[in-house]
């Protein structure tokens, strides 16, 4: 489905030569929830967004069902963490969500429909003709999301959409995340810097290095597709995991994978090349 | 709160007018260069009912109008372009701050050779000086576009006219309403300017012909209708600035979440 291979991303400008991400190569199989997830500053918004086609990357090219991607592609959709500067503050947020469906040229019937069905997925159609800032931030990405949703991409990007959010909407947040998903099948790529939300949330985990980033290693979560934010979080499957990730990321930070520390962790870390 | 400051107002305007009606009488200033309130007062009934007056008025305005459409259209365009060109701001720039200092009475001379006491001269001055304001606006408000919208509308597949119309206008529409809302007032300055100085057919001669022919109370009172326009052009600018940004953090407030 998605197809990242040899990624590298220098930027250049004013006399500094900053290499953000170095060789990043990863698969996202259709319907997959994939997490990425690295020490800060590792080049995880810069990958995302080669991935979204809003970055050219120096070296290496992004993969979608095979096609190439040289520009936003049509059937993906990006959620970005500043939900309060990604959605716009002049359009309510019925407008919001419609705006991208006009400039897929679809009939208003069919607008109003996915705009309502959308709506009522994350819970908001109350909210239709209120203005963004008249939410919450939780209800403002929600409506990100919406918007998303109503796009009906094949795939979500997903860029720290809860790091702005206190821990209890992100909890909410999370659960319709993987709600949505589950219903809908779509492919979604989820950055964030949170270890915990990566491992609760995803089915596989990519750990990244730190800068100049490259896979340090691919993690399957085999925790249950049932996950609650009880449960789940005091298994002690998620404590191993969790616990692996951290130490991985550690060892990113220190510049070097580590011997594995948790035995019976099942890892597919690509030969490296 | 709103009342009380209304009647406060009221207040200090009625005290304004006592004294304008006080001091001529009792002799603190002369009446022959500063008439009284109610002599002014009478003089404006004198000219409301006058039909040269309304055809004053209406040159004045024409004037004012046709030079603000002309300024904002073309500040909105060449503030834009130049701000969306690569290069083209930092190509423009020295240019810019160069032109933009001269005032436009300085060009009095040249409206005169030009088109003598026609229209054409009163707008040549209203629009140099207001098209200045406006551009200035306008590329503060193209420059003022967040990344990240610009990011998200790209993503979704927006192309550029798509984004200049959903993402960019209504960023710098704040900017561009301060900028009409100045060029406005800044108008009317030069309309009436540009009248009085060079004859050309509105309020302003008509406050030069009063001045020549000794009528001082017809004077104050064309000088206070000008003062009035200015009022109301800059409620009227302040109020489409309201409607048209409800959603803007100048106009909405704080809101409750």
């Amino acid at each position: 489905m998605l197809d990242v291979r040899g990624l590298k991303k220098v930027y250049e400008g004013s006399g500094r030569r900053v290499e953000a991400v170095r060789d990043l190569t990863f698969t996202v199989d259709a319907g997959e929830l994939v997490c990425l997830v690295g020490p800060s500053g590792c080049g995880k918004t810069t990958l995302l967004k080669c991935v979204g086609g809003l970055l050219t990357p120096t070296a290496g090219e992004v993969l979608i069902e095979g096609r190439r991607v040289t520009g936003p592609p049509p059937d993906m959709a990006v959620v970005f963490q500043e939900y309060g500067r990604s959605l716009f503050p002049w359009m309510r947020v019925r407008e919001n969500v419609e705006l991208p469906l006009k400039q897929k040229k679809l009939s208003s019937a069919r607008r109003r429909e996915l705009v309502a069905d959308a709506l009522e997925s994350v819970g908001l159609t109350d909210a239709a003709g209120a203005y963004p800032w008249q939410l919450s931030g939780g209800m403002q990405q929600r409506v990100a999301i919406a918007r998303a949703l109503a796009y009906e991409p094949d795939v979500l990007l997903m860029d720290e959409p809860f790091a702005a959010v206190d821990a209890q909407t992100r909890a909410d947040l999370e659960d319709l995340v993987r709600g949505l998903w589950r219903q809908r099948g779509i492919t979604i790529l989820f950055v964030t810097h949170d270890i915990d939300e990566a491992v609760y949330l995803g089915e596989r985990v990519l750990i990244l290095s730190s800068s100049p980033t490259v896979v340090q290693e691919q993690l399957k979560i085999d925790l249950p597709a049932e996950r609650d934010q009880l449960h789940t979080r005091v298994a002690p499957r998620f404590a191993e995991l969790r616990t692996h990730v951290y130490e991985q990321i550690q060892a990113a930070k220190r510049g070097a994978p580590v011997d594995r520390l948790v035995k019976d962790v099942s890892s597919d870390t690509p030969p490296l090349h | 709160m709103r009342g009380t400051n209304a009647v406060l107002g009221a207040a200090g305007l009625a005290v304004f007018l006592a004294l304008g009606e006080a001091a001529p009488r009792l002799g603190l200033v002369k009446d022959e260069y500063f008439p009284p309130t109610s002599r002014i007062a009478d003089a404006l009934a004198t000219e409301l009912a006058d039909d040269a007056f309304w055809t004053a008025l209406g040159d004045t305005l024409t004037g004012w109008a046709l030079g603000l459409a002309i300024a904002v259209t073309a500040g909105i365009l060449a503030g834009v372009l130049i701000s969306v060109t690569p290069y083209l701001r930092e190509a423009t720039a020295s240019t810019i701050e160069f032109l933009r200092p001269i005032p436009s009475v300085a060009l009095i001379p040249l409206a005169v050779l030009l088109y003598g006491t026609e229209l054409r001269s009163v707008l040549l001055l209203v629009v140099y000086a207001s098209f200045w304001q406006v551009l200035i606006q306008v590329m503060y408000g193209v420059q003022d576009v967040d990344p990240v919208a610009e990011e998200t509308a790209r993503s979704y597949g927006l192309g550029t006219w798509a984004r200049t119309r959903h993402v960019l206008w209504p960023t710098a529409l704040p900017y561009v309403m301060t900028g009409v809302r100045l060029a406005a007032t800044v108008a009317l300055i030069l309309a009436v300017t540009a009248e009085l100085v060079i004859g050309a057919p509105g309020l302003g001669a008509r406050i030069a012909v009063a001045q020549t022919s000794q009528a001082v109370p017809e004077m104050y009172a064309l000088v206070v209708v000008t003062g009035l326009l200015g009022l109301l052009i800059n409620v009227g600018a302040r109020t489409v600035e309201r409607r048209a940004l409800a959603w803007h953090q100048s106009v909405r407030g704080e809101v409750a979440v």
